[in-house]
């Protein structure tokens, strides 16, 4: 088969890496080779690269330096910032954790272990639109709640939630507040004292970055229980020698955010509309999940009537286009997609929809073409799978 | 021609794709997610556990084919499992090889290829098609004596036949495994697959007792004059020509001659009472596209593993079939298929009453 162009439209799952990002990497694995905690000469030298990296990242989120932990991506931040605050906090009697319905599963899967220990977790739901609104965490809060998790934009449909209105609630209850804010860095400006979260992970391949390498900022005076045991790497938050390589290339892809990142979201924002729009129009029973109003400039999920989202995104794949149904960590499964679901969609909708998420490298010539070949292969898949099947057949995967 | 090939994992339909490559067709590879291979601590053997899907997908990496896995599992378990267990519940012997090829890979897997804009789709069964008819698919059986799967595929309609293609059905296995090698494929010397791919460790009986509780029932064993010689714990234990299990002391072998799912019953005798040389199926599906008009000399297999035997076939009125053969059969169990043969080509075939 010959595929003449293949686009991209699946930043969401990961981004490609970006040519200065892959240069200095490439540059850092024959060159900064020591280990950040030797006394010698290449010691030193790592650990020049580490500061920088960790500055960079401390400035993108107009924090300080000393607060910002390494770890190996965006679900190793997430493990630390919640099970290190809570078994920090085990002995205050604060054993409540709550967070939305629409995490991510490094969230959602992290609560659910700790909860089968001693605490107990409630999730709070989600309005049409996808946001948690502060009404409805306010009546999940009690006097023992340890810390709250909400993400800071969700990764299936964009949406971007009120954080600093729900970190005021929970600190106004004594709790910790923390944000995933794998799906914003790189697509909104992150400020933690704007936020107002304690805790924010963050992940390196999100935006152009390596893969296996995230971050947690930790805001100053806050106790966190080490999950890995060992060296003192990390002021004693994250033990084992750190990824040199990758957190210099993290520091780069930080910096090119930092240098571009306004420019690039308005840019992605006009593709992105430009796709909408041309979709909504030429493709009949389309619609938009989430909420237009408040989402990030790159992701638009739409729901295709009467067409298996699974066999939609073959047939694009087999053309060359690359989309996702949902999260990337849940395909193959025939879980229909907890946000959706959580947003009160029908089991049908939830089925039927694509994720478009778009990124550096993404042209209008791209976005035309996809707009130009999604009505035949919709007219195709509607026309041929439907054949011989009871109408609940049709929801399957 | 764009072709979509079912890939399980196995030797049989990696060496399909390989040969479609080969022949400079357009390949996808597609493998079908049939239950949650994640679920619980079981074992699954069989054709689609998680590390045959990791197999397809080196196999088609190796080739240069994308590859997707569709999820058909409530497809499955309404086609095949849900059949599968009322069947025994019914105290008979079901075969969902057949339903599996029928309605997984000749309905919905084929419905999927035309949506991807394929015109057909391959499977490694072995089995040959034969279209020098115009208009007509003739399934005949496949080369290699000790491999033909011809039997399961006995319910495909002509539709279904047309957009078929069984790539290494002319193929003996050993020429299979051979080609595997110089296509350099490393599911190569891959051990053949189990027959029931979801059976957890092939308990049968318990997957069904899990699914249909109320059958695990204790009746009562008979013999052939009727009187009690023993108890059992639920019909879906036992297949007819079983021995093992009964619990029975005698000092003839006895087996099993009969099951009544209605009164919970099983009837045992000595295994000449097991032979029989008349039948009648039901849901008779004459894959070529013509009936015979009156009774036909002609052979029929009664399990996959028999030999075929030099029978009669008479048509019935709606679908059903009597069939005489010239020789006692040993252990008709109902439930199972019998397939009509001439010579290489399958005639027909249907489910045993």
């Amino acid at each position: 088969m010959i595929i003449v162009m293949r686009i991209y439209l699946d930043h969401n799952a990961t981004t490609p890496v970006a040519p200065e990002v892959a240069e200095i990497m490439a540059t850092a694995l024959r060159t900064a080779f020591g280990n950040p905690s030797s006394v010698h000469h290449h010691g030193q030298q790592a650990k020049t690269a580490l500061d920088e990296a960790r500055t960079a990242v401390a400035r993108l989120l107009g924090a300080g330096p000393t607060d910002v932990v390494f770890t190996s991506g965006g679900s190793e931040a997430d493990n630390l910032a919640i099970r290190g605050a809570a078994e920090a906090l085990a002995g205050t009697g604060r054993r409540h954790l709550v967070a939305s319905g629409i995490e991510h599963e490094a969230v959602l899967h992290t609560l659910k272990a700790l909860s089968k220990q001693d605490w107990t977790v409630t999730l709070v739901g989600v309005n049409a639109s996808g946001v948690i609104t502060p009404e409805r965490l306010a009546t999940a809060l009690t006097d023992e709640t340890a810390l709250v998790s909400v993400m800071h934009v969700n990764n299936e449909i964009g949406t971007i939630q009120p954080i600093a209105e729900l970190a005021r609630l929970a600190h106004a209850r004594g709790a910790l507040f923390h944000t995933d804010a794998v799906q914003s860095v790189g697509k909104l400006p992150v400020d933690v004292s704007a936020l107002d979260v304690d805790l924010l992970s963050l992940s390196g391949h999100k935006f152009n970055g390596p893969k296996g390498i995230g971050a947690l900022w930790v805001r100053r005076g806050i106790r966190l229980q080490s999950q890995l045991t060992g060296g003192k790497q990390e002021r004693n938050r994250r033990a084992g020698t750190e990824n040199v390589p990758a957190i210099i290339g993290l520091g780069a892809a930080v910096q090119l955010v930092i240098d571009k990142g306004t420019a690039e979201a308005n840019r992605v924002a006009t593709l992105r509309d430009r796709l909408e729009s041309g979709i909504l129009s030429s493709v009949i029973g389309t619609m938009v999940n989430g909420d237009p109003a408040r989402r990030v400039a790159n992701t638009s999920n739409i729901s295709f009537d009467g067409v298996e989202a699974e066999s939609l995104l073959i047939a694009l794949d087999l053309d060359g286009i690359a989309v996702s149904t949902g999260s990337a960590c849940s395909s193959g499964s025939l879980e229909p997609s907890h946000v959706l679901r959580a947003m009160g969609c029908s089991p049908h909708r939830t089925q039927n929809s694509i994720r478009f998420s778009l990124g550096l490298g993404n042209t209008s010539g791209e976005i035309d073409h996809v707009v130009s070949m999604l009505p035949g292969i919709v007219n195709r898949l509607r026309t041929l799978t439907g054949r011989g099947r009871r109408p609940s057949a049709a929801v399957g995967g | 021609m764009r072709v979509v090939v079912a890939m399980s994992g196995g030797v049989d339909s990696s060496v399909a794709a390989a040969q479609l490559v080969n022949e400079g067709h357009d390949v996808i590879g597609l493998s079908m997610q049939l239950y949650d291979q994640q679920a619980g601590e079981r074992q699954f053997g069989g054709c689609c556990s998680l590390e045959d899907l990791h197999d397809a997908r080196r196999t088609a990496a190796t080739l240069g084919i994308p590859h997707y896995i569709l999820n058909f599992e409530r497809q499955f378990d309404d086609a095949v499992v849900s059949t599968f267990v009322r069947e025994y519940a019914a105290g008979r012997t079901p075969i969902p090889c057949v339903q599996c090829n029928g309605e997984l890979k000749f309905t919905h897997l084929l419905d999927r290829a035309a949506a991807f804009g394929a015109d057909c789709v391959a499977t490694g069964h072995y089995a040959r098609l034969d279209r020098t008819i115009p208009g007509r698919t003739i399934l005949r059986r496949g080369l290699d004596p000790m491999k033909d799967q011809s039997y399961f595929l006995f319910t495909l309609t002509q539709a279904q036949l047309a957009k078929a293609h069984f790539p290494v059905g002319h193929l003996h296995k050993a020429e299979v495994r051979a080609r595997a090698q110089a296509y350099g494929l490393a599911v190569a010397d891959k051990p053949d697959s189990q027959e029931l791919c979801f059976v957890a460790d092939g308990n049968t009986a318990r997957f069904v007792e899990e699914r249909m509780p109320a059958v695990a029932q204790a009746g009562s064993i008979r013999d052939l004059g009727g009187r009690q010689v023993g108890s059992h714990d639920g019909v879906h234990h036992f297949t007819v020509g079983q021995r093992r299990r009964l619990g029975l002391s005698t000092s003839v072998p006895l087996y099993i001659l009969e099951i009544d799912a209605a009164a919970n019953t099983l009837t045992v005798g000595p295994r000449a009472a097991l032979e029989r040389t008349r039948l009648t199926a039901s849901n008779v599906n004459w894959i070529a596209g013509y009936s015979p008009a009156s009774s036909r000399l002609i052979t029929a297999r009664i399990r996959h593993r028999n030999p075929d035997a030099p029978a009669t076939v008479k048509p019935l009125p709606d679908d059903r079939v009597a069939v005489t053969f010239d020789e006692p059969q040993c252990a008709v169990a109902p439930g199972q298929a019998v397939v009509f043969y001439d010579d290489d080509t399958v005639l027909g075939g249907g489910w045993i009453d």
